[in-house]
């Protein structure tokens, strides 16, 4: 039995109210409807940032912005849908269905729970006034290498590094409330190896982002005090080292780039078996690769500075200990085919995302596995080539997984079904217009064109030109799932409680729309 | 903001999930403005920043420390009410330690970050500097007269500080950090053996030496300020220095304080024999703080 | 399921063309023509072979990669939309309940790690290749600093500094653009061929990398540290590339441009640098050794003005908001005069603002203070000597 504490304010005007529920919910899965409405604002402001500085690149020269304001657009674009697209989207899933899928009530700790998603919003409140201040916003790319960005920062890097301060501590306690959720409240029955993958990998990724955040706030620290208060970590003349910096921040980095993949592996994982209508293919050898490829990415960080100088048998290993994550993630590809190998398939839109997710991940993972080739990274490195890479395992890996997951489970958020023809349409203009922008990114890089540059040679022009106009027809494909999501709230064909055929699991077991309060009597599991 | 429990029955519920809560926006309002407060005060202090001059940032700053700690203080009654209202469950006492620990793993890896570099410095950075591994060049072309020693009397800058010893005030704070951790065990033992008395000798004979840890820290910046020139910005050794004993002091002061707020709940008769997680909490907290503590001792003052 | 496998994988070549043929999925259709699309704008844009033995040898090692990428692409989305095909709903209504199988796992498992195996053999060599920096015939110290480049050559004690020279026209879409827009310098670096080159890099205020892609040559310069790269060049020819870490506003114009001479060439060309470094001193002391009138700066400071500052703080003076401050009524540039000449010689420590002494002459440092002071909305009136700046060094 679950005990409540009822708050309900009662008898004010419904506007009041409306505002209060909530700023005060502590309910899993009202946070994580606000989490996910955040990611998506996010998002568009992201990628209205991407549509500003890719209509500049459209042609060479300047034509609508200075080089200086393209590099606030880049900067941010980067910060913005790396912590507040994606990490919110996984968190605002993990709060809604992992007490869903592990037979919970609720999170372990509710009103913590609400702290960690209230500071996002001032988080980013705090990073984007930057864009206002006075010298500008934060103009050195999302990676913010020292000295360029704490002794040439504009004025405005403080706040950035307190806004990553801020998101620091909400990701902390959000990771926290998530592991102890699935280590303290599973239903009786459900042990570690029944868990469905979504909590394994959300679980992992807990783990990846307590390990990692500190640490990221670490190195943001030690800008702070070397932008004011004298301390030289960063600079050869007291002794220190730009080096130290890189260190310190990919340590965090790396780690950082499968906490944005994870969740999305265990998306595809709920998602393919239910279409396929055949059970996950290699369960426990799943598990143990997410497991491996968490505990890989803490020792791999310095393939992102094979050109830094660092000594040769440094980049061996971090070539060597790269190339290895390709087994384990291997491992999940050929397990997910093994799945549909012998199903018998439906292609409902969230199928569709699910498949889109692992083709387009794999190029990604292939042409990340040809970036860790420390020799031939020499060429690559900051080109658009890494640019392709890393959209092609962000965008149709982490956002994918992300939209997948919405589809799947939006039934059972809001009762509704979604309506498959828009899906279907939005899924396939989404692949279309996706590899129109990010493919062409390969070539330019391979022919040489540096990342970060507002402005590029001749030779650059026509792919670039493409790139942009992909990018502006995928920015109206994600107006139409904006469209698509707001009509499912609204209305729609009435979901079933299991939602989809083949679908297995506990959170299925619960009325559509899920109620407020589900599971206050635990299921027994077997 | 009612909190009225719909519990009847004996024993705890099986779970307890507080419904609306005004904590979470105030405190997150508070640390926004707190962040933002102390966003000014740092450029209008260190006058690095010309267009940032005035004196409100520490206002602010002053203004959201105070709410933050307004809502930690309401955010730890309310729970402690809860509590006495029978509401923990053991499951949800479980919760509260499994969060504890994973609290305190991060903020290992905090610290992890800047031991990290202070090991990068000593290990890698100004062995090269001197011309070690491959970068004979960097020392024969940039700095061809800096010297590989640590602790870094002499920056490649040619900035110029003393070390500090570590037989002195550090080892006398290590002892009494050391001592510490043995007086609040002996205060959890006395706690599980429900003897009052000597909880309250050894957990305020532990508050006191957190105190008096601080005191000699203070005294320990002093000398090293006035009198070995080492601040700040005297190079590596001088951030890495301030930077490691800094955060620790700053953890032993949060750490003394919830000791201290312990203390005064022993004295208001909170806690029993075996329900005492917050107590519990303040001591695993403790004894973290006393390990990095042997950690910077080792790395920052001795080796 | 073996045998399920093996038949499956007999009809596969049969499925795949009916897939093709008869396939309702237009989607796989549109798919495949944007890939297809793209890939022929992209006809002709693989990696560079560039000129010398490694950036050949990396390019080898580039299509290795992606061939073993492309294969096991094929191999994975083979498998993967056969299975779509064949096992969707109404092909296949009944599914296969097997779910594991240790055999296959260890499979592929083992057949990734010998690949990987195979690719990392290769690319450790040409590592400890491209690492192997020592016996240089010549080494030349690169500095870079926002945003140009600074070449000396170490044995032979000549420097010079080598700055974009696209007009600003060009960028701002005023005139049409130069073939070499934006990959064009007023000093080209110049090397001789068939000789290993060694580069050292530095910087003098941010990070930047030094990156010719036909040497295959990419090395980050450091302030404060010095990282080494080399290269040799079979074959003369005028080779360009950029800086490829962001380093500023500027890092999109801070391009690389080298001359690869045949070596005897080479020795005539560093001769003619030898006595052009002491004409330049003559020219020095037959400049401080007389006044110059206003009239005679003016231009010279124009010219060296827009061509140095203009980037910052902009043709009219006019600055760019908080981070670079206006001529136009600038405290400094109407103030002092000691002031004013050690801020251009020495710079603004930690600012964007760099030291200008090493970079220009007496002349033109006098030239560019006359014309700052008497020009873009300042009137001091004020002339200033070379022999004034040749005094302050
Ligand atoms: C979700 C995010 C994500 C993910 C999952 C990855 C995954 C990988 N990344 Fe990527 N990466 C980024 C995000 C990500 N990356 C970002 C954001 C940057 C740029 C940062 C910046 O500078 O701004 C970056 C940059 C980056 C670099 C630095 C490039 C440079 O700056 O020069 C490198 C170099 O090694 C790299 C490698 C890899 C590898 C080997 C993987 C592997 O995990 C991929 C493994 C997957 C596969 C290999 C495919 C599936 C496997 C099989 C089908 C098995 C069989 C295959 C073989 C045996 C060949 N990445
Ligand atoms: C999850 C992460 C993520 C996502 C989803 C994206 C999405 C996109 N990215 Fe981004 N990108 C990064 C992460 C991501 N990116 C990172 C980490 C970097 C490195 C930054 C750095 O170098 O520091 C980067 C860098 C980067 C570059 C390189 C810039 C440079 O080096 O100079 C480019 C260039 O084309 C680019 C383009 C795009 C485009 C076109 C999209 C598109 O997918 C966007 C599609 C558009 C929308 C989704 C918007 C829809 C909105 C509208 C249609 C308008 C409505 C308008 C309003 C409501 C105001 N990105
Ligand atoms: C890379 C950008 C850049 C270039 C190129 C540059 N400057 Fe500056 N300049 C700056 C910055 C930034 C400052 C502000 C320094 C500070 O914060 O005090 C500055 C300051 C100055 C000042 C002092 C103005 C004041 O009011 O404080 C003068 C005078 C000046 N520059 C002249 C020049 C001249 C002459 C040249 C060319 C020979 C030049 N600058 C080239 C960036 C640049
Ligand atoms: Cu110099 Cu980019
Ligand atoms: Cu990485």
């Amino acid at each position: 039995m679950i005990a409540h504490a009822e708050t309900v304010p009662s008898g004010r005007n419904p506007l009041v109210k409306f505002i209060l529920r909530w700023l005060l919910t502590t309910n899993h899965k009202e946070i994580g409807t606000l989490y996910l409405s955040l990611s998506f604002l996010l998002f568009f402001i992201g990628g209205a940032m991407a549509l500003t500085f890719r209509a500049e690149l459209a042609q060479p020269g300047l034509q609508l912005m200075g080089a200086d304001f393209y590099n606030q657009m880049v900067t941010l674009h980067g910060l913005v849908m790396v912590f507040g697209a994606v990490m919110p989207a996984f968190v605002g899933l993990a709060n809604w269905m992992i007490p869903l899928q592990i037979g919970a009530s609720d999170m372990a700790l509710p009103r913590l729970n609400n702290f960690s998603f209230w500071i996002m919003p001032f988080a980013f409140g705090l990073l984007l006034s930057s864009l206002f201040m006075p010298g500008g916003a934060p103009n050195f790319g999302w990676t913010f290498y020292a000295p360029l960005s704490t002794t040439y920062g504009p004025p405005s890097t403080d706040f950035m590094i307190l806004g990553i301060h801020m998101m620091g501590i909400s990701s902390i306690l959000g990771a926290i409330n998530i592991i102890v959720t699935i280590f303290n409240l599973r239903a009786p029955g459900m042990t570690l190896m029944k868990m469905p993958m979504f909590v394994w990998t959300w679980l992992i990724t807990a783990f990846l982002l307590i390990m990692a955040m500190p640490v990221l706030a670490g190195v943001v620290t030690m800008m702070l005090t070397d932008r004011h208060f004298g301390t030289s970590f960063f600079e050869a003349s007291g002794g220190g080292d730009p080096l130290i910096f890189q260190h310190v921040f990919w340590f965090f980095g790396h780690p950082e780039v499968y906490i944005m993949i994870l969740p999305g592996f265990g998306i595809a994982s709920e998602i393919i078996p239910v279409f396929a209508r055949k059970r996950i293919f290699g369960y426990t050898s799943m598990v143990w690769a997410t497991g491996s490829i968490a505990i890989l990415s803490f020792v791999v960080w310095g393939h992102h500075m094979f050109a830094t100088g660092m000594p040769l048998a440094t980049e061996l290993w971090f070539m060597y200990a790269t190339m290895v994550i390709a087994i384990p993630t291997g491992v999940k590809v050929f397990n997910w085919v093994a799945t549909m190998w012998g199903g018998s398939m439906t292609f409902e839109t969230p199928m569709l995302f699910a498949l889109g997710f692992v083709v387009m991940f794999t190029i990604g993972g292939l042409s990340g596995l040809m970036l860790a080739i420390a020799p031939v990274d020499f060429q690559y490195h900051d080109t658009f080539f890494v640019v392709a890479h890393i959209h092609y395992v962000l965008y149709p890996g982490a956002i994918f997984a992300t939209m997948a997951a919405v589809y799947y489970w939006i039934p059972k958020w809001t009762g509704n079904m979604y309506d498959e023809r828009l899906g279907k349409i939005h899924f396939w203009t989404a692949v279309i217009a996706l590899n129109l922008t990010f493919f062409p990114m390969h070539f330019v890089g391979l022919a040489g064109m540096p990342r970060r540059i507002a402005d590029y040679a001749l030779p650059f022009t026509g792919l670039n030109t493409f790139a942009t106009a992909g990018a502006f027809l995928l920015g109206l494909t994600q107006l139409l799932f904006l469209y698509i999501v707001i009509k499912t709230v609204r209305g729609g064909p009435k979901a079933t409680d299991q939602v989809w055929e083949g679908a297995k699991g506990l959170e299925w077991t619960v009325p559509s729309p899920a109620p407020l309060h589900t599971f206050e009597v635990p299921p027994k599991v077997d | 903001m009612s909190q009225e429990a719909i519990h009847s029955g004996d024993g705890p519920p099986d779970y307890y999930v507080p419904h609306s809560s005004a904590l979470p926006i105030v405190g997150s309002t508070a640390l926004f403005i707190t962040a933002f407060g102390a966003g000014h005060f740092i450029q209008q202090s260190t006058d690095t920043v010309p267009t940032n001059t005035g004196s409100f940032g520490f206002w602010i700053f002053l203004i959201g420390l105070v709410a933050v700690a307004c809502m930690m203080y309401s955010w730890f009654s309310t729970v402690v009410k809860e509590s006495y209202q029978g509401l923990v469950s053991e499951k949800l006492d479980r919760s509260f330690r499994q969060t504890m620990f994973w609290f305190i793993v991060s903020e290992i890896m905090f610290f992890a970050a800047f031991f990290g570099a202070l090991f990068h410095a000593r290990v890698i950075t100004v062995p090269w500097l001197a011309g070690a591994s491959d970068n004979l060049q960097t020392h024969l072309l940039l700095w061809p007269d800096f010297a590989d020693t640590w602790p870094l009397f002499l920056t490649p800058g040619g900035g110029l500080t003393q070390a500090m010893a570590a037989w002195g005030l550090p080892f006398i704070n290590t002892v009494i950090l050391v001592t510490s951790s043995v007086t609040i065990t002996l205060a959890h033992w006395a706690l599980k053996k429900n003897s009052r008395g000597p909880l309250k000798v050894w957990l305020g004979l532990t508050v006191l030496l957190g105190s008096v840890f601080l005191v000699l820290q203070v005294v320990e910046y002093v000398e090293a300020y006035h009198e070995l020139g080492l601040t700040m910005s005297s190079g590596i050794y001088g951030s890495t220095f301030f930077m490691l004993t800094g955060f620790h002091g700053a953890h032993v002061t949060l750490g003394t304080i919830m000791l201290a707020v312990m203390l005064i709940r022993t004295m208001r008769g909170h806690f029993t024999a075996d329900d005492h997680f917050a107590f519990e909490a303040s001591s695993w907290y403790w004894h973290f703080v006393d390990v990095v503590w042997l950690g910077l001792f080792t790395f920052v003052y001795w080796f | 399921m073996n045998s399920q496998i093996i038949n499956e994988v007999i009809t596969v070549q049969l499925a795949i063309k009916r897939f093709f043929v008869r396939s309702r999925s237009y989607g796989a259709w549109a798919i495949l023509i944007s890939l297809l699309s793209t890939t022929v704008l992209a006809q002709g844009w693989d990696m560079r072979p560039g000129v010398t033995e490694m950036s050949q040898h990396l390019r080898t090692l580039h299509h290795i990669s992606l061939w073993v990428c492309i294969v096991v692409g094929a191999v994975v989305f083979g498998a993967m939309f056969y299975t779509i095909f064949a096992h969707r709903r109404s092909k296949n209504p009944i599914p296969a309940t097997w779910h594991h199988s240790t055999k296959v796992e260890i499979v592929w498992t083992i057949i990734p790690t010998l690949i990987l195996v195979g690719m990392a053999i290769p690319a450790t060599k040409a590592l400890i290749e491209i690492e192997d920096n020592s016996d240089a015939d010549l080494t030349i110290l690169v500095t870079g600093s926002q945003w140009k480049w600074h070449y000396q050559y170490l044995e032979a004690g000549i420097g010079f500094y080598s700055n974009m020279s696209t007009p600003l026209e060009q960028i701002n879409n005023t005139e049409a653009k130069g073939e070499h827009y934006l990959l064009e310098v007023d000093n080209h670096l110049v090397i001789p061929t068939n000789q290993k080159v060694r580069f050292l890099t530095s910087s003098d205020d941010v990070i930047h990398s030094w990156w010719v892609p036909d040497f295959a040559v990419k090395q980050d310069a450091l302030p404060g540290f010095i990282n080494e790269a080399w290269t040799r060049v079979p074959e003369p020819g005028t080779y360009r590339g950029q800086c490829t870490e962001l380093c500023g506003m500027n890092h999109a114009y801070m391009p690389i441009v080298v001359d690869v001479l045949p070596e005897d060439e080479f020795e005539s060309w560093l001769e003619d640098q030898r006595i052009a470094l002491e004409s330049m001193g003559e020219a020095a002391i037959a400049a401080r050794s007389r006044d110059w009138s206003m009239e005679e700066l003016m231009p010279i400071g124009e010219d060296t003005y827009l061509s140095n500052c203009a980037t910052c703080h902009q043709p009219d003076g006019s600055g760019q908001g908080i981070t670079y401050p206006a001529m136009t009524g600038s405290a400094v540039v109407n103030g002092p005069i000691e002031n004013h000449i050690s801020t251009i010689l020495n710079g603004v420590a930690g600012t964007e603002m760099q030291a200008w002494g090493p970079q220009l002459s007496d002349l033109e440092i006098a030239a560019v203070i006359t014309y700052e002071r008497n020009s873009l909305g300042n009137e001091t009136g004020e002339v200033i000597q070379p022999l004034t700046i040749f005094n302050s060094r």
